[in-house]
């Protein structure tokens, strides 16, 4: 309940910021703390410096760009919950990011914060990953794009490397349908397995704790894509892949419960 | 003519502090120069301590000690009541640990986060010995002894019943293994406690404690110390629920009051959530039961052998299978045949309190599976079936073969009055239609009929009321509520009887100094015996008050009347009246005081009753299970407060929920705990809960004056089992007869997908055969936690 | 670090260490012991505040991070003359409350949900504090509670 002590900085800029990290061994970034925080407190992580983003306001905006919609990585949850842009152009991500936690939680997280920690239980990585975003970094060595294919590597480990910050989220519009499924015993838990499905032109779908980190299913999206029936595409959903197991399920009821979401998903999905 | 007060529903006169956050729980309370206490905890379930290294920690800046059980003068001790001779608590674990969690040293330090850090700091070796985790397991002959004295790691053992065959010659017997899975308590305020040990003046060593017995908190801490009673002044401020966790002495008090009082300077501790789900669990038995039942339904006679699991050191909670669930087992049923054996097992795990109510729910539980079981066997309907063996309502007070004299009940009436509220037969034609609409979210309907026990352990306890000089009143009570209503339900009975308005009646309790004796508030008694106190002093106190206006206005004392403006007189002479500020003078005058201070006594136990009906949707494909609503029908005798009777079924009703569906403490094999956080051990919120509907019926006790039975407990007992027998229902289409708590979806779902959960029965464990007689440690049958 | 708040009303400045949590910095530095810790994983919203206007969890945010921010605590809702707010009230008069533990966080939570949502469903009542636990009143006297305050349409 007490974390170790850090030293404690607040950046008023990204370069400033980045500048920060680059001198710096043992430095993590705060953003809304809703991931952080509850590792420091049970010690379970204890970096030696927080450099606190939170105030760079310039980082939370949500903007039309025609062809996609630009988020601002320190947007919060809750601004997701209620934008009229999203909810015109994505309304998938305003969603799922009213399912995240609870209401005080959304007042503080933000999606640049959970998308850079990756945890694949999260539901925002899964979302950005069915929804094809692409996450904008900069670092010491400037700016660069990288695609959410690309971006979640392993158990809390993403692409960004170090030194570097998320800056934006660009998710493209979805003209198609779309569904995110949650499976949760209590409302505020994690997922224990969540499925998000966008059906824009293609259709991709991607899973929530299904592994160490967030996972398209490919081989329902193969067989979406070759013209299977949503059972059929369903049935395939845990297919090459290891899911975990916990207190919640074991690796065969995920199993089970990936087929049963991922047809629900497709279902939905296929009906808007 | 009734303007009485009494049965309606009077808003809480505690709440506005509440409400403003202006509540005194000990942690909120200044303690001037009170240092922070912090445990360091064994990390390994079984195991010598090879060596403990406090050097590093005591050198951090700002601690102030380290200390170790060799530090402290204490024998170990026994927290609440014994359940083995044998078996005693250490102030802190001494060259052996017994489960993770276990305190080996204590840090005392300048603040909380640098006590943390000097815990960091302490060096421990362990050698591991092999952590005998399961209940069942430690029984068995292979098992390592975890204590010395205690063979076959076997605590206690009861035989009790009057049959040694009451399976005998029977057509049809329905058999089940349940588990009755071990929770954490989980109030919202951890423990938490505060000592000055060198008050102003007389004060003597004053201890602020969360705990709903604060007298017994004075008696242990006095005779574990041992510093006399006199000295020592207990202080219970405001509690933030207790449900049974915070009955007798933890480890922590002991080691925060005596070092103290060692070190001479004042210290204070609160537990930390993940210390609280690890170290306060209760329930935890293994049943193994078999009802014979003729092929029309009637029950002939009941087997059970039942396991308990104490965890270490004999935990008090281990025995109420040889307790309550013992007395309890005949229900509210006609079973002419009983044979009922329990033993309890030593394991490597925390040690087992008591949890809301405290064997009872555990008794109810079997019972309720197993009629069920029953009335599937045969095809009979659950309610049908309850009906035809529900002991009848002419029978009261009624003799049960376990030994408790059921002072008052109704069980058919609430019956009746559950199946009516609920529409039964309406769910009955809804479950029916999905079922044959092929719908993959069905609908289950669970219930259950219970009686229980309260104010079970000793029915005595002190009530005094004192008028003031401003003609109010002064309620002292040996009752210890924490959060039940007590300050307003017992001010009722204070105005009822006096005409006192409530504003002016002032509530006491919880403090030994204010408060000589009481048995704190525990197994539902506070009503009845607290309250039936206070309702007789007020009694008295209006004898004594008829009695002086009677001299002072030449009357006869027959003549004098309180009238409803709160004034004592003679009837029918309006000038002839006295207000209580006017008695005072006259009190005074007289050399009399307007007080009374005494005990009131109780025959005997009371036996609440009722009847719920738990209606759930259980989706096949996923085996999620949702209350969707939920009916109970709770009998507790007279209804003083039915705002407050209410608020104590819709979370007796929760609690219910939470077991059936959610609340599971986990171990690994190594008797790690897996779940110590409220991320993992999941009690419910307001999002997983249905409405209730919450309603009674009257069935007052002869024991007391006011008719009144306990109803803290009383629907939890009754919940849990309508919800789980509620899934089991939804699913009984596709062959399912049994699903063991909490029904998590995989549960459900591997029921749903095998026709089954596995088998129904297995053979209990060879120990049974060897249990012929009740043995060791007191089986704590009555006590009130 | 120096941090300063506005916190119901009143500025407080204090020296704190970068790692003390907002709910320690009220409970300890600031005096105002009404908001409560009931876990340690963000779970059950005994510590819930108002910071700038919406509802937070207190323990998961440092009172470095809420340096010049408005904080509104349990403290504040009645006013100065110590009426109770109407949710305050409703609470009472529905029994919303029993141990009282959670309490001011289920108070905080619910005041910044209705402002939020004015008109809710119970379901949405239910969903919107479902980050609060209880372990009371099993909550049917709570959303009795919020919702009774709903339709009185104050001002919350």
């Amino acid at each position: 309940m007490f974390p170790s002590s850090f030293d404690y900085v607040r950046a008023s800029s990204v370069a400033e910021a980045i500048s920060i990290l680059a001198n710096e061994e043992d430095a993590k970034l705060l953003a809304g703390g809703h991931s952080l925080l509850p590792l420091m407190k049970l010690r379970l992580a204890s970096p030696s410096k927080l450099v606190d983003i939170g105030r760079i306001s310039e980082l939370s905006y949500i903007e039309d760009r025609g062809e996609y919609v630009a988020v601002g990585a320190l947007t919060r949850h809750r601004d997701l919950e209620v934008s009229a842009v999203l909810g015109s152009s994505v309304p998938m991500l305003s969603h799922v990011a009213s399912l995240v936690g609870d209401p005080s939680v959304r007042h503080r997280g933000t999606i640049g914060g959970s998308v850079a920690h990756g945890d694949g239980a999260s539901d925002l990585p899964a979302a950005v990953l069915a929804l094809d975003a692409t996450m904008v970094a900069q670092g010491p060595n400037g700016t660069r794009e990288i695609p959410a294919s690309e971006f979640f590597l392993g158990f809390l480990e993403t692409a960004l490397e170090e030194g570097e910050i998320l800056t934006e989220i660009k998710v493209p519009k979805i003209h198609g349908g779309w569904s995110y499924q949650k499976f949760n015993r209590r409302a505020q838990d994690w997922a224990i397995v969540g499925v998000a499905a966008v059906r824009n032109g293609s259709t991709k779908v991607s899973l929530v704790n299904m592994g160490s980190m967030p996972l398209r299913a490919l081989a329902t999206e193969a067989a979406m894509n070759s013209g299977a029936s949503i059972s059929d595409a369903a049935a395939l959903a845990a297919e090459g892949i290891d899911p975990p197991a916990d207190l919640n399920a074991s690796a065969d009821y995920r199993r089970h419960l990936a087929s049963v979401l991922v047809k629900r998903a497709l279902e939905e999905a296929s009906s808007s | 003519m009734n303007g009485s007060i009494l049965g309606t529903r009077v808003i809480r006169l505690e709440d506005p502090e509440l409400l403003k956050g202006r509540a005194t729980y000990v942690d909120n309370l200044e303690h001037p120069g009170a240092l922070y206490c912090y445990f360091v905890r064994s990390t390994v379930a079984a195991a010598k301590i090879a060596s403990l290294d406090v050097a590093r920690a005591k050198e951090l800046p700002g601690v102030r000690a380290v200390l170790v059980a060799s530090d402290y003068d204490i024998e170990p001790f026994v927290p609440f009541f014994p359940l083995n001779e044998h078996l005693k608590r250490p102030v802190l674990a001494s060259g052996v640990v017994k489960f993770v969690g276990d305190p080996i040293a204590m840090i005392i330090a300048a603040d909380r986060s640098t006590a943390v850090d000097a815990s960091e700091l302490v060096e421990v070796e362990y050698e591991p010995l092999d952590a005998v985790v399961d209940m069942e397991d430690a029984l068995s002959i292979n098992a390592r002894q975890i204590d010395p004295e205690v063979a076959r790691n076997l605590v206690a053992s009861v035989v009790g019943g009057n049959s040694d065959n009451p399976l005998n010659g029977a057509e049809v017997v329905v058999r089940g293994r349940f588990e009755n899975q071990r929770m954490s308590v989980a109030p919202m305020e951890p423990n938490s406690i505060a000592v000055n040990p060198d008050g102003d003046g007389d004060e003597g060593i004053t201890v602020w404690v969360s705990t709903q017995m604060p007298h017994v908190i004075q008696t242990k801490l006095s005779s574990i110390l041992s510093i006399p009673k006199g000295s020592l002044r207990v202080i219970t401020p405001n509690v933030g629920g207790g449900f049974g966790g915070k009955a007798g002495v933890i480890q922590e008090h002991v080691a925060v009051v005596g070092a103290s009082l060692m070190l001479g300077i004042p210290l204070r501790w609160m537990e930390e959530r993940g210390e609280n789900l690890i170290s306060m669990q209760g329930r935890g038995q293994v049943q193994y039961v078999e009802m014979a039942i003729s092929r029309d339904g009637l029950i002939l006679g009941l087997d059970a052998r039942m396991v308990g699991d104490a965890g270490a050191y004999g935990g008090f909670g281990g025995g109420l299978v040889a307790g309550s669930t013992r007395s309890m087992a005949q229900g509210v049923y006609s079973i002419p045949k009983i044979r009922y054996k329990a033993a309890v097992a030593s394991t490597n795990t925390p040690p087992i309190g008591a949890l809301r109510g405290a064997g009872r729910p555990e008794a109810t539980a079997f019972l309720e599976r197993i009629v069920d079981m029953a009335a599937a066997e045969i095809s009979m309907d659950p309610i049908e079936f309850r009906r035809k063996n529900l002991i009848s309502s002419t029978s009261f007070p009624y003799q049960s073969v376990m030994g408790p004299l059921y002072d008052s009940g109704n069980f058919v009436k609430a019956l009746d009055a559950v199946a009516e509220v609920s529409k039964y037969q309406d769910l009955r034609r809804e479950q029916l239609r999905r079922r044959q609409a092929g719908e993959t979210v069905v609908l289950g309907i669970g219930v259950s009929c219970y009686v229980e026990v309260t104010a079970g352990g000793g029915a005595s306890e002190y009530g005094a009321v004192d008028i003031t000089p401003d003609g109010g009143a002064e309620i002292r009570v040996g009752t210890s509520g924490h959060g039940q209503g007590h300050p307003t339900t017992f001010s009722m009975l204070v105005a009822d009887t006096l005409k006192i308005p409530l504003e002016k009646i002032k509530f006491i309790q919880s403090d030994t100094k204010e408060v000589p004796r009481g048995g704190g508030t525990g197994g539902s008694r506070s009503l009845q015996l607290g309250g039936s106190a206070v309702n007789a002093a007020a009694l008295q106190v209006l004898d004594v008050a008829k009695n002086l206006a009677a001299s002072h206005f030449e009357a006869s004392v027959d003549d004098i009347i309180v009238s409803q403006e709160g004034t004592i007189g003679v009837a029918g002479s309006p000038s002839h009246f006295l207000s209580w500020t006017d008695l005072m003078d006259v009190a005074k005058q007289a050399g009399v005081e307007l007080a009374y201070r005494g005990d009131f006594n109780q025959a005997g136990a009371t036996f609440p009753f009722g009847a719920h009906v738990s209606v759930v949707e259980v989706d096949l494909e996923t085996g999620l299970v949702r209350p969707i609503s939920h009916f109970a029908v709770d009998d507790c005798g007279r209804v003083l407060n039915p705002l407050v009777v209410e608020g104590q079924q819709h979370g007796g009703i929760a609690q219910g929920i939470g077991q059936a569906l959610y609340e599971k403490v986990y171990f690994d094999a190594y008797g790690n705990p897996l779940n110590s956080s409220f991320a993992e051990y999941l009690v419910p919120s307001a999002a997983e809960m249905p409405n209730f509907v919450a309603s009674n019926t009257e069935t007052p006790s002869p024991l007391n004056p006011l008719g009144a039975k306990g109803i803290g407990e009383s629907a939890t007992v009754g919940s849990t089992p309508a919800v789980q027998n509620a899934v089991v229902d939804a699913l009984s289409h596709l062959g399912v007869r049994h699903i063991d708590m909490p029904m998590t979806p995989e549960r459900v779902w591997q029921a749903i997908s095998q026709g089954s959960n596995g088998p129904l029965w297995s053979e209990p464990p060879s120990i049974f055969s060897e249990i012929k007689k009740s043995d060791s440690g007191s089986a704590p049958e009555e006590v009130d936690i | 670090m120096e941090v300063t708040m506005i916190i119901n009303g009143s500025s407080v400045t204090r020296d704190v260490e970068p790692r003390t949590l907002l709910v320690h910095f009220i409970r300890d530095q600031v005096g105002l012991t009404g908001t409560n810790v009931g876990c340690d994983t963000s779970s059950c919203g005994a510590c819930t505040v108002h910071v700038n206007g919406e509802s937070v969890k207190s323990c998961t945010m440092l009172a470095v991070q809420a340096d010049g921010a408005e904080i509104k605590t349990i403290e504040g809702m009645a006013s100065p003359s110590g009426e109770l707010h109407p949710l305050q009230r409703a609470f009472q008069e529905n029994h919303g409350l029993q141990c009282g533990y959670c309490t001011p966080g289920m108070v905080m939570a619910a005041s910044s949900f209705l402002a939020e949502n004015p008109h809710p469903t119970e379901q949405e009542v239910r969903h919107g504090l479902e980050g609060n636990l209880c372990r009371c009143t099993g909550y049917h006297n709570i959303v009795k509670s919020v919702l009774a305050a709903a339709n009185e349409t104050a001002e919350v």
